[in-house]
């Protein structure tokens, strides 16, 4: 039932997809089999999968925590580029040096630096009222920027032809492959801990059911002794944290090394990935599994049929509309059944 | 000869305030156009975070069709058109399906970023001249004051009106008073029997049409080309600056001014070399958003009695 | 006799599982103050809001006038002359009288010629009121008088006031029946809902009583007593007994001392000077106009507020104005807050949790942060079974619970965990009568079993049938607690209206 509105929605996508696809004079099969099956064929492409739903799943997971609470971090694409910077910085700071501890210093790097990042809203939400969708998101172009700032000047490869681009990361800041013929990395066995980490918190814990109270009704939140402010710097943290990670993941794993765009706006597609997922764990886990999908599909479809990468976005958007939508259908038809059954207290 | 050296200075200093308070007007009209909009949206009572996929739908179609047409008015026109027919598909969703007024928006802004990306594939690098100056004529002649204030294009005279007539419009008219009584509280206005979702959905169209002429603006005017993604976070500048106006359309414009200067300010320092990297002169105005927000918002009660009451909080009308 | 202005005939009306009105007649004379009586549940909104054309009947005939009208929707209900005010306002806190007053009349409304009939009726009926002044700083009562004199500027034929003095002091009430009785004279016919039978009796000439939708009579009122119309309205005679429970004046659980306590929120109420105690055995009662501080009371005894110093609560002795609610729960406090839904329980979450909501401390639901979720479990079938919540199963969400189930629910799961202190507001506010009864009976047992109460409460009739002591909450203030056989309705009432005490008050 709950599962049954992004079916719904993603079979909506296709449909869309079709007529998008014949109105720009592509053959719509062609097109979706481009996007859809084509970057499944092979093992590698698999192993891709998985580096693409890495991040995706890891940030989506926390955020969908902090949605449940009514919390709007919509800048984790900040808090990821800040988990890079400082996991990155790391690396750069070890490049001549050997040693098993570098990954994790690089990893408690990162997760620190997403963290701090998402500190700020919340220390302005908790202090200053401040609306966290619009501050995170404005800390998101700042981040970029610095990001933009370190890898043009100082952090800048010394013998890399004045590109703006880090050093190559050693061996030992770079994320082990798991999985031979493919990328795979590390960060996926990652990305399924927190798969299971946040459906123990949420539906056993204390802490998971305080998550739940704050965002479905705070003012019984409070009457329960739980606190508001709490809730917002856990949740923020959490996000911050898993986006910082995931940042460190894309530049210690499949880039390995600092560029002035390291991420096709994970941040922001994580959103889609909570929601397709219902805010749920597992349900994030296959609908990361789903975005990073048309990831693939789009690099595939712009290769095999030079269609821009930006149908990756539309398709991304739409999924999400028609997700909004049916939701809301079955939603109704719930209540409408509930509600003959209950509407009969009128006075 | 002394004399005249400095003469020619003043002229000087005179033409460059003259050109950076020219190009911050510039700056300025698009955020003026994208934050009245957003804030009539969000006086009935509806919180619109599509701002900046608006935004850009509005920048490329407007864009495109000039391209194509060749007609200024009718780029305008189709700009203010898209911004207009996506701000549609989230009052279908928001107000129809009673879908969640935050992830809808963000929806709308992933939607927005794509869609135009798509449509815009074949206009990047495109030139255009821009829109013709339309100087008013007689007082375009006073020195100084006559190119800085009536020597603009359509749209810069347009916006000032603009904020006149939403003014007008919300505090003299029994349009505008019934539009703050239904997002003050949406159940004593049905109640009452006034048409919410009607009055909602006029709301959001207009705050559409307005978030796709401040696009228009960016890619006919202000830099007269077409880029992906180049309205830069514009959208939710003018979310913020919603808030920093507490709800009144002449503290908009005077927030949309205050952030077209910072806009123009930094770019202008960076071109003199100032000796900080570019990229730290370009985080001001992102930066200069999150402290006018904290400043404003650490007023409760202020931010209390000025915010629509009922903003964001969906209506299911009851019998 | 004046003649028959409206008669409604064989009106019912179901809804889904239940026949909320079953061939209800009901005839009306100009000039009448006519009472619509019942029990919560009893069918008397279904009813106004046929007459009202908010609500179609599903068979069933209006006469108005002589002659047989459809009510299709409240402009019609309007056109025809019938105005109506309801018991939850339709005002706008952010505009002024005049705007909100304006924008309940039609688009021809000259706004000059308004700001003068408002102050022309405002005068005459005697309903002071500042058409300049921005509603969130009204008070309830002067509230009300917007949607009066939004009534009356419709001159209407028949005005419809549902439960209009459950908001209002004794006081009030005098003066709103004042213009309701002037409004007959000069020949409106008034359609006047309530529960009260004291009200009833000084104002109505005739009343239609409605139990389980059908009506059981009509009568003249002069020939009824309060008790023949109360025997009428809930089927049989009430017979509230407290007598058996005795006080401990030596064990002194709750005690508020000086509280002062601000409130960020405009429309909030600051609390000052609180004084309070409650001893073991013993119902105190707390009356008040709605919006006078007892959310806040509430909130600052519960924990939700913290305190500026620990000694200004005091549970079981231990200094607590610093605690959070769990650790007061700890000390044995339980608190009911009014609202229902989204204070005292969660909608969209289950019994079970909700059940969990407040006991996970006290009860022990917890190991190492996680949940005991079989405890849990057991726990909520407890309350269930003892305060007879009607349910389909545990993971029932509140939101599906009727009020009357839901306010059970939230009592009996603070009352399961043995309180030895327990702060509820507005315990039987809309529940129907018999949930009512049920959450009555348990705070007398509570008491009975040593515990201490204090009982927030609109409802004069019942703190003055279910308490020991009795005192007012105004504008953030305290008044003197007194014990109720030695004071009166009336005096109840100055205390409501802002007395402190009832020293050199002659009566």
């Amino acid at each position: 039932m709950v599962f049954g509105s992004p079916l719904v929605a993603f079979i909506l996508t296709l449909v869309a997809g079709v007529v998008l696809f014949q109105i720009m004079g592509v053959n719509p099969f062609d097109a979706l089999y481009a996007f859809f099956v084509e970057p499944l064929t092979s093992l590698y492409g698999w192993g891709e999968l998985g580096v693409k739903a890495t991040p995706l799943v890891l940030i989506a997971v926390a955020l969908s925590i902090g949605f449940r609470a009514g919390v709007w971090n919509i800048g984790a694409e900040g808090q990821l580029t800040l988990g890079a910077i400082c996991g990155g910085g790391v690396a750069l700071l070890f490049y001549d040096v050997e040693g098993f501890w570098v990954l994790p210093l690089m990893i408690a790097a990162g997760i620190g630096g997403g963290m701090l990042w998402a500190a700020i809203p919340a220390l302005l939400r908790t202090r200053f009222n401040a609306n966290e969708i619009l501050t995170s998101l404005m800390l998101t172009y700042v981040a970029t920027l610095l990001l933009s700032m370190l890898v043009h000047g100082p952090w800048r490869d010394p013998d890399g032809f004045n590109f703006p681009e880090s050093r190559i990361f050693s061996e030992s800041a770079t994320l082990p492959l798991i999985l031979g013929g493919t990328r795979l990395h590390l960060g996926w066995i990652f990305a399924l801990l927190a798969v299971a980490a946040g459906w123990l918190l949420m539906s056993r814990t204390i802490i998971g059911f305080q998550v739940k109270v704050v965002g479905e009704a705070p003012a019984a939140g409070r009457y329960a002794g739980f606190r508001v402010r709490r809730v917002i710097w856990f949740t923020l943290l959490l996000g911050g944290g898993a986006a910082g990670l995931a940042g460190l993941i894309e530049v210690s794993g499949p880039i390995g090394q600092l560029l002035p765009s390291i991420s096709p706006g994970y941040g922001f597609t994580a959103i889609i990935v909570a929601f397709v997922g219902r805010l749920h764990p597992v349900g994030v886990l296959f609908a990361g599994l789903l975005l990073a999908l048309s990831y693939l599909g789009g690099e595939s479809a712009q290769i095999s049929l030079n269609l821009p990468l930006a149908v990756t976005g539309v398709f991304q958007g739409l999924l999400l509309f028609f997700l909004l939508a049916c939701d809301v259908l079955i939603h109704y038809e719930v209540r409408w059944r509930s509600n003959t059954l209950t509407s009969t207290r009128s006075g | 000869m002394a004399i005249e050296y400095a003469d020619l200075n003043t002229e000087w200093l005179m033409d460059i305030v003259l050109a950076t308070l020219l190009t911050i007007i510039t700056a300025a009209t698009p955020l003026l156009f994208a934050a009245i909009g957003e804030m009539v949206t969000e006086k009935s009572g509806v919180l619109n975070l599509g701002v900046e996929g608006m935004i850009l739908l509005g920048a490329v179609t407007g864009f495109a069709v000039v391209h194509y047409s060749d007609s200024a008015s009718l780029g305008i026109f189709a700009g203010m058109l898209a911004g207009a027919g996506l701000s549609l598909v989230f009052a279908a969703l928001v107000l129809g399906f009673q879908a969640s007024q935050v992830a809808t928006g963000l929806a709308l802004t992933i939607f927005g970023i794509g869609f135009s990306a798509l449509l815009g594939q074949n206009l990047v690098g495109v030139a255009y001249d821009g829109l013709p100056k339309l100087p008013i004529p007689g007082l375009s002649q006073i020195p100084f004051l006559g190119p800085l204030l009536f020597q603009h294009d359509i749209l810069v005279y347009l916006s000032v009106v603009l904020v006149i007539l939403v003014s007008w419009f919300l505090y003299k008219t029994r349009y505008g008073l019934i539009l703050r009584a239904v997002g003050d509280s949406h159940d004593a206005a049905h109640a009452i029997g006034y048409p919410v979702i009607w009055v909602r959905l006029c709301a959001t169209l207009f705050g559409g049409a307005m978030a796709g002429l401040a696009g228009a603006y960016l890619s006919l005017a202000y830099s007269p080309l077409w880029i992906e993604n180049m309205s830069a976070g514009r959208g939710w500048i003018a979310l913020a600056l919603v808030v920093f106006a507490t709800w009144r359309p002449w503290r908009v414009m005077v927030g949309a001014y205050l952030f077209g200067g910072i806009t123009i300010l930094q770019l202008h320092a960076q071109a003199m070399g100032i000796g900080l990297p570019s990229q730290i002169m370009s985080m001001l105005p992102y930066l200069a958003t999150i402290f006018v927000l904290v400043l404003i918002s650490r007023d409760r009660n202020k931010i209390r009695l000025n915010a629509p009451a009922s903003i964001g909080k969906p209506f299911h009308p009851t019998t | 006799m004046h003649p028959v202005l409206l008669s409604a005939q064989n009106m019912t009306r179901t809804f889904p599982g239940v026949v909320a009105n079953d061939a209800v007649s009901l005839a009306l004379r100009e000039g009448e103050i006519h009472a619509l009586l019942g029990e919560n549940g009893a069918g008397k909104s279904t009813l106004v809001k046929m007459i009202y054309g908010v609500l179609r009947p599903d068979s069933g005939s209006l006469v108005w006038n002589g002659k047989e009208v459809s009510i299709s929707s409240p402009s019609t209900a309007r056109s025809l002359g019938i105005a109506m005010v309801f018991q939850h306002f339709s005002l706008f806190d952010a505009l002024t009288v005049f705007e909100n007053i304006y924008l309940g009349l039609d688009k021809n409304t000259n706004a000059e010629n308004l700001k003068k009939e408002i102050s022309a009726i405002s005068e005459r009926y005697g309903l002071p009121l500042d058409p300049d002044r921005h509603v969130y700083t009204l008070s309830v009562g002067e509230r009300q008088r917007i949607e009066i004199i939004r009534c009356l500027l419709q001159n209407p034929k028949l005005l419809v006031m549902d439960e209009p003095t459950s908001v209002l002091t004794p006081q009030e009430v005098e003066k709103l029946f004042q213009t309701l009785r002037q409004l007959a004279d000069e020949g409106m016919a008034i359609l006047y809902i309530s529960h009260k039978l004291d009200e009833i009796k000084q104002l109505c000439e005739h009343a239609t009583i409605l139990r389980d939708g059908r009506v059981v009579d009509s009568v003249e009122v002069v020939n009824e007593t309060a008790a023949s119309l109360a025997e009428k309205m809930m089927g049989q005679a009430l017979s509230p007994s407290l007598d058996s429970i005795a006080p401990q004046r030596e064990k002194l659980m709750l005690l508020v001392n000086e509280l002062n306590a601000d409130t960020d929120d405009q429309y909030g109420i600051r609390l000052r000077g609180i004084n309070l105690q409650a001893y073991a055995g013993e119902i105190v009662g707390i009356a008040g106009v709605a919006g006078n501080g007892q959310e806040e009371l509430l909130k600052a005894v519960s924990g939700e507020t913290l305190l500026a110093t620990s000694s200004m609560v005091k549970l079981n002795a231990v200094e607590c104005g610093k605690y959070g609610p769990n650790r007061r729960r700890k000390l044995g406090l339980a608190c009911i807050p009014e609202e229902r839904l989204g204070h005292g329980s969660v909608p969209g979450m289950s019994l079970k949790d909700n059940a969990l909501l407040t006991s996970f401390k006290r009860l022990g639901l917890l190991t190492r942060g996680f949940i005991r979720s079989a405890a849990a479990v057991d726990f909520t079938h407890r309350i269930i079974e003892r305060f007879d919540v009607r349910y389909r199963d545990h993971q029932s969400l509140a939101s599906s619970l009727s009020g009357g189930n839901l306010q059970k629910f939230i009592v009996g799961r603070e009352m399961a965990q043995n309180p030895d202190v327990l702060v509820v507001s507005q315990p039987t506010w809309g529940v129907d009568a018999g949930a009512a009864q049920t959450i009555r009976a348990s705070i007398q047992t509570l008491a009975g079993e040593g515990s201490a109460v204090v009982v927030i409460s609109q409802d004069l009739d019942e703190l003055m049938s279910i308490c020991h002591r009795i005192g007012a909450i105004c504008a953030g203030r305290l008044s003197d607690f007194y014990p109720v056989g030695d004071i009166t309705v009336q005096q109840v009432g100055l205390l409501m209206a802002g007395a402190e005490s009832l020293e050199g008050d002659g009566s």
